[in-house]
């Protein structure tokens, strides 16, 4: 019994573990290609999450199209957001632009929560069914989507990066911005696509998140817990962040598993991944992947 | 100021630079009144020492000055016609300007294609076509072709070579070539500037080549503008450059004879120009 149990646990573990991933993807994009660290990465989650929710439950919307509704308007969004707070800062100094993006977290919070109240709200259902047998695992439906769109991403990403125009300019980007510009490469629009991606696809998280725990200002939370994973992972590093990603939800809920069966602590599983976090540190700074910039000698 | 040499009267003026000043930072005036004309499909060295404002005239050129809090305040630029001081840099690379930077500054965490496509960023014409003028760089740098690793464990010279293939990816009209023989060896050097000839045969692109060996830049150059303090201080047609007494002291040495401490001072005093 136990052991199907934590068999559950670690399938939950991995699954949400994309959704960390995924999220901290998109949190290190915006790292790397514009060197701003985005506290508000949470709010796009929220943000996302609430935006369907409303295409669903006011204006009646069927899911399937209000989903991918979501994803315009994020992208929108992250556009504007880019071109009207962050370009203005360019060239700021780095601890100025990261105030703003904790003030636009706060800002964000507070609209939400007087656009729509204080309180979740469940999500519609959207499947037929409670749970998928997976291999006699109990597994939620959204969270089956949420993998397979996952990794989607995932696969979208390495592509996008590995062979679009647009993604090779990213990256010459992230390497510098004046080779990039010598190059060609309109900086601010690559700082603007950056943005509108990483809106977009956190919203994706943000969205199944709230259909499995209903949508409140807790979504942000989950920005919150995507830290971690980020570090863990290394600041810049693409596939670093998906794998922490993946260490931390595994990490959550094997916390969780020891903590209701040995331990009895209460809240093992949200501590877990910052201790965690601190020894990874304190073993390797830079994190898992972090950047080592090539010397010939 | 030296004897303004005449030149080819028969050639467009692709690039021409008027009296230009710089300002970085609002303060620091570095080009104090540069003017240079660069004729359509040569080659055209500026020279100079260290800190003369080489690399600044070609970032004003480029329009990249703007990424360094740098400014032209005043003259003007006109590259085909058209007034392009102060414009952002990639509606210069859009116009056919390539600037291939000091320091090689290739892309070191990508790999040689990814580089060579990179350039051809601005291009509109097709994957195909990309893909034929990647093999017409492999065709000019045949040791890059077995390159298959990321460009950053590239020796020095293939980076430079590399460097040189990127700015051919985007079809150029005119390349500003900043110090292609730094940090290389003097067989590397012979081999970087011959290709650099051939191309400009070929091709028929312009080549505003700033560099600090002047032996190897008067070489395949067909004229030439010396610089010092912000101020072009002698120009002429590579004969005259190579013939001039001073350019040949200051720039070419080579002279038998030893110097010896009882003329460094008059030395110091004749290395002003002004």
């Amino acid at each position: 019994m136990t052991s199907s149990l934590l068999l559950q646990l670690i399938i939950n573990g991995l699954i949400v573990g994309t959704l960390y991933g995924v999220v901290a993807m998109c949190f290190v994009l915006i790292y790397k290609s514009t060197q701003v660290v985005n506290f508000a990465q949470g709010e796009f989650l929220l943000i996302g999450a609430w935006t369907c929710w409303w295409l669903v439950t006011s204006m009646e919307l069927p899911f399937w199209f209000a989903f991918p509704m979501t994803f315009v308007f994020m992208m929108v969004f992250g556009i504007v957001l880019q071109m009207v707070v962050l370009r203005p800062l360019i060239g700021e100094p780095v601890i100025s632009v990261i105030m703003v993006t904790i003030g636009l977290s706060i800002f964000f919070q507070a609209v939400i929560k007087s656009i729509f109240g204080v309180w979740a709200q469940p999500f519609p259902e959207i499947f037929p069914v409670k749970s998928v047998d997976v291999f006699g695992l109990a597994v939620q439906p959204a969270y089956l989507m949420s993998l397979v769109v996952s990794l989607v991403i995932m696969v979208a990403f390495a592509w996008f990066f590995k062979y679009s125009r647009m993604g090779l300019a990213m990256r010459a980007t992230a390497f510098n911005q004046q080779v990039a510009q010598s190059l060609g490469i309109s900086v601010k629009n690559v700082f603007a696509m950056a943005w509108a991606i990483s809106a977009m696809v956190s919203a994706l998280a943000g969205v199944v998140v709230g259909m499995v725990n209903g949508v409140s200002s807790a979504l942000s939370f989950f920005g919150i817990k995507v830290f971690p994973a980020v570090i863990v992972g290394g600041l810049d590093s693409i596939v670093g962040a998906i794998i922490g990603g993946l260490i931390i939800g595994l990490l959550e809920n094997l916390a969780e598993y020891a903590d209701g069966q040995f331990l009895h602590l209460g809240n093992l599983y949200t501590v877990a991944p910052f201790y965690v976090l601190v020894i990874i540190l304190m073993i390797k700074p830079y994190g898992l992947f972090g950047t080592k910039t090539i010397e010939r000698v | 100021m030296a004897e303004p040499a005449v030149k080819p009267a028969a050639d467009e003026i692709i690039l021409s630079v008027n009296n230009i000043e710089v300002v970085y930072d609002d303060v620091i005036l570095v080009l104090r009144g540069v003017s240079l004309d660069v004729p359509k499909g040569r080659i055209v060295t500026l020279l100079g020492p260290n800190g003369a404002g080489k690399s600044t005239t070609l970032k004003a050129i480029s329009g990249l000055l703007g990424t360094e809090d740098g400014e032209v305040t005043r003259g003007n630029i006109t590259f085909m016609g058209e007034e392009i001081a102060n414009r952002a840099p990639e509606e210069i690379v859009r116009r056919g300007i390539f600037q291939v930077m000091e320091g090689r500054r290739i892309i070191e965490d990508m790999t040689v294609t990814e580089n060579l496509r990179l350039g051809a960023f601005t291009r509109k014409d097709g994957a195909a076509a990309i893909r034929n003028d990647i093999e017409m760089v492999f065709d000019y740098f045949p040791r890059l072709r077995e390159r298959v690793g990321l460009a950053g464990y590239l020796s020095g010279g293939e980076q430079q070579m590399l460097a040189i293939g990127r700015a051919m990816m985007a079809r150029p009209k005119m390349i500003l070539l900043d110090e292609p023989s730094m940090g290389l060896s003097p067989l590397l050097v012979k081999e970087v500037f011959a290709i650099i000839e051939k191309l400009c045969r070929d091709t028929g692109v312009t080549i505003l080549l700033v560099e600090q060996n002047a032996r190897m830049a008067l070489k395949i150059a067909e004229f030439g503008y010396i610089m010092e303090s912000g101020k072009i201080v002698l120009d002429g047609a590579k004969d005259d450059l190579v013939n001039n007494e001073d350019v040949k002291e200051f720039y070419l040495g080579g002279d038998k004879e030893r110097k010896s401490f009882k003329n460094l001072k008059s030395y110091k005093r004749r290395k002003r120009w002004l």
